[in-house]
């Protein structure tokens, strides 16, 4: 940071600063949580192109092998978690930004929501039921 | 001003010079910016990957719910991701999961305060397109040694 921007004027009072929450009383935990998962994001999704990359062409039995593995099932779950909780949180924000109306507004996201937990929880089973 | 339909706009009311009263444009309105420059292209871009990356996870869920179903399912799968439209796709989905990742660590390295000044913004901006390209030909080798 440099000393232009420390100095810079706060624009909440002093007991919204020990708070720390806005009017949702939520603070900045949407914003953060979607930096957090994006961050996790970075290795696993590295590894997980790279793994499908050399998976083409490959056999079911040889496909089955490689996502019962341990290692592979572990990082496929935490990538599939994080993933589907990114997806929503991005989602959210462009369905707040360009759907006007009140309702509208609360039903897309609700059902982008109910969309991410869905198939986020229909990929986990496929990949537990074939590492169990 | 016609009857307000959405809470927000309460605050998005403003005044022009001659006191008529406006309302005010949603954010990001696209129609203002100017989206032939490479820094509200990228923008705009880092959105639209985002939101193609959502449905490729849909295809993500498809491919392992098929292998966990049996080979009938999963031989189904494979027929459509090695046909022309799904190897197109999957082509699409690599260069949209490497231009959301770079451009995902540009704003990363935004969010902790650096490279706001407009030649950082130009120089990180060409590096991402570049690094799309070359990351995309890359996973796309791999995919071409590892089938052959």
């Amino acid at each position: 940071m440099s000393e232009k921007q420390t100095t810079a004027i706060r624009m909440e009072s002093a007991l919204g600063r020990v708070r720390g929450l806005g009017s949702a009383k939520q603070g900045t935990h949407h914003w953060w949580m979607q930096r957090v998962t994006s961050m996790a994001l970075l290795p696993l999704t590295l590894w997980f192109v790279l793994s499908v990359a050399t998976l083409a062409g490959k056999s079911h039995e040889a496909t089955l092998a490689w996502i019962a593995h341990p290692l592979n099932a572990t990082l496929l779950l935490a990538s599939i978690g994080l993933s589907f909780h990114h997806a929503a949180a991005g989602l959210q924000v462009v369905i707040e930004d360009y759907v006007r109306g009140e309702m509208p507004r609360m039903f897309s996201i609700l059902a982008v929501k109910a969309a991410c937990w869905l198939f986020g929880l229909l990929s986990a089973i496929a990949v537990l039921k074939i590492a169990l | 001003m016609s009857s307000m339909k959405d809470a927000r706009e309460a605050t998005m009311v403003g005044r022009r010079t001659d006191g008529t009263r406006v309302s005010r444009p949603l954010s990001p309105h696209l129609q203002v910016y100017d989206m032939t420059r490479i820094t509200s292209a990228m923008s705009i871009m880092h959105r639209a990957t985002g939101v193609a990356w959502s449905v490729g996870l849909l295809v993500l869920a498809w491919w392992l719910l098929a292998a966990a179903a049996g080979p009938k399912a999963f031989a189904a799968v494979q027929w459509f991701l090695s046909s022309f439209l799904g190897m197109l796709m999957l082509f699409g989905m690599t260069a949209v999961a490497w231009y959301h990742t770079l451009a995902g660590i540009r704003h990363l390295v935004w969010d902790a305060g650096h490279g706001f000044d407009l030649p950082t913004t130009y120089r990180t901006g060409r590096a991402v397109l570049i690094g799309t390209g070359v990351l995309t030909v890359l996973t796309w080798l791999i995919v071409i040694i590892a089938w052959g």
